[in-house]
């Protein structure tokens, strides 16, 4: 018999359970993940925030087998993985197009390694820059399109793999405000029209808010799962929705959650600086 | 009846010749303030012939001293020792990427002999190989090596962490990481280091043709200096100029070709 960790379901298709990652630095051992448990249901959004140096981009890194956990286990499907997954498919935070390739070739990449015909992988290619958006930029090259289309090029080649789980690394951190809400729109869109299993790591409480369907709340440094909070916000949703009373009280609550983590985070930064530059006390 | 399509006459647009124009002005602005000089006495005309006796030597050069010939010979020295550098620099590069431990124990010692006067070693090169192109091809080769594997190991080794991850995420295979991610992205910078090696390689080839009174242009310099034939000497200089003008125009398509995209 398996038992299920807290914060997960036997529905679930992905499943964190006990997660410890520790590295060793030169000031001793610091533990970026502690002991961290959830899962994520079948077609389910969920966003993973958190304050600056909690670890989410380490728990990222881990549930896409970019680097190992030093205890627990990650499952997908009840298949434990230990290094990159097919049926994980992650989009990274920093831009990460290829510049060498058109945005068809860039899109197809993952169609390419399985060996589909040039033909056939061109045609699915297309279909997901449409998805995503960006009809008639099939033969431009990374350097042709703005930072938010090229976002949405890494995405389109991401769908292509037709993974079970996409993984995000803060997709929009780099964009202004107002491309972000509207790529949020679009990346809500394709989730609801594929039924995506979504994993959304972000700092951002808007954004959360406005994709989710539960955002899981860390602690500042060792990360931890402070709280689940289910966003009962109906859908389809767009980013007219942050407009929204309810919105509101949802991003104030989370923020109160937040925010005692973010002061805690800005208080450790301060006294290593203090301690590293040699201020008078 | 048939119709033809007419395209709109192409109009003459000063600002794209402009550079062009403004380059070649101030070349022949140069060689006429030279012959001026010269002319005058200001310069002395048995140290720096006048322009316009350098040109009256071209066909001169060109008939009698079978210029075209030793013009081909020198490029195809250059082209098989650019050929050997980029295949042997680029995997040297590769190979030190691959094995820390031989990028940790070489790197400094190919970062040294990149500046070092490799050309004084064409004695030994003349005992190994003797005295025909070979020499000259490998001093080429040789002093030219060490800018294209530094480049291409700082190429490969400063590929962007993200993109590695990307293939990572992808489940590459070693292989594929390589051909598909750390290769098309080290492109440019290996191209920087082709660039520099073929420099080095002209260079060194006219250097040892020279030195050793063999083969192409260098050998052709070197007999014209010893006649003390300045306007035909400054006339077959013009030449190695020409090599090397093709062969950086021949380079500069193959990596527009191959990096359109950057």
């Amino acid at each position: 018999m398996t038992s299920t960790p807290p914060n997960a379901a036997n529905t679930d298709i992905l499943v964190v359970d006990d997660v410890v990652v520790r590295f060793e630095t030169q000031e001793g051992p610091v533990t970026a993940v502690d002991h961290v448990s959830f899962g994520v249901r079948q077609g389910e959004f969920l966003s993973v925030i958190g304050p600056s140096g909690c670890g989410k981009s380490t728990l990222f890194n881990v549930i896409g087998g970019l680097i190992g956990h030093t205890s627990g286990v990650v499952s997908v499907g009840g298949e434990t993985i230990n290094s990159p997954h097919q049926s994980i498919g992650m989009v990274f935070q920093e831009e990460s197009t290829f510049p060498w390739r058109s945005v068809t070739d860039n899109v197809a990449f993952p169609l390419e390694l399985i060996g589909m015909p040039k033909a056939q992988r061109i045609e699915r290619a297309r279909h997901f820059i449409s998805l995503v958006g960006l009809d008639g930029f099939e033969n431009r090259y990374p350097n042709e399109l703005s930072g938010g289309m090229r976002q949405r090029v890494s995405l389109a080649r991401t769908l292509a793999s037709e993974p079970k789980i996409l993984l995000m690394d803060e997709p929009f951190a780099a964009l202004d405000e107002q491309t972000r809400l509207l790529l949020g729109d679009k990346v809500l869109q394709i989730q609801q029209q594929l039924k995506q299993t979504t994993l959304l790591i972000t700092h951002n409480i808007t954004e959360a808010v406005q994709m989710s369907d539960r955002i899981l709340v860390m602690t500042y440094r060792p990360g931890k799962v402070k709280r689940i909070v289910d966003i009962d916000l109906p859908r389809p949703r767009t980013s007219e929705i942050v407009g929204s009373e309810d919105f509101g009280r949802y991003v104030a609550q989370i923020w109160a959650d937040l925010r005692e983590e973010a002061s805690r985070g800005m208080r450790d930064e301060e006294e290593h600086a203090l301690h590293h530059t040699g201020a008078p006390s | 009846m048939t119709m033809t399509a007419t395209t709109p006459p192409r109009r003459f647009n000063l600002a794209s010749v402009l550079p062009a124009l403004t380059g070649l002005g101030t070349l022949v602005a140069f060689f006429a303030l030279m012959e001026v000089l010269i002319r005058t006495g200001a310069l002395n005309r048995f140290i720096v012939p006048p322009p316009s006796e350098i040109i009256a030597s071209f066909p001169r050069i060109i008939v009698e001293e079978q210029v075209l010939h030793r013009f081909v010979l020198t490029l195809t020295e250059c082209l098989t020792a650019g050929v050997m550098l980029t295949v042997f620099g680029v995997a040297g590069g590769v190979l030190m990427h691959r094995f820390k431990l031989l990028q940790q124990a070489c790197e400094t010692w190919v970062a040294a002999l990149a500046s070092a006067p490799v050309v004084l070693c064409y004695p030994l090169f003349l005992v190994i190989y003797g005295r025909n192109a070979w020499t000259i091809i490998m001093m080429g080769f040789v002093s030219a090596l060490p800018p294209v594997i530094l480049k291409t190991l700082e190429g490969i080794s400063g590929t962007r962490k993200v993109l590695v991850n990307v293939g990572r995420s992808f489940n590459l295979t070693p292989t594929q990481q390589f051909w598909k991610i750390l290769f098309p992205a080290a492109l440019p910078t290996i191209f920087v280091g082709i660039r520099l090696g073929l420099i080095f390689a002209l260079i060194n080839v006219v250097g040892v043709e020279f030195l050793i009174n063999f083969g192409g242009l260098g050998q052709l310099i070197n007999e014209l200096a010893e006649r003390y034939d300045l306007p035909g000497t400054y006339a077959a200089i013009c030449f190695v100029v020409l090599v090397s003008v093709l062969f950086f125009m021949v380079l500069e398509k193959a990596e527009r070709w191959l990096t359109r995209a950057e």
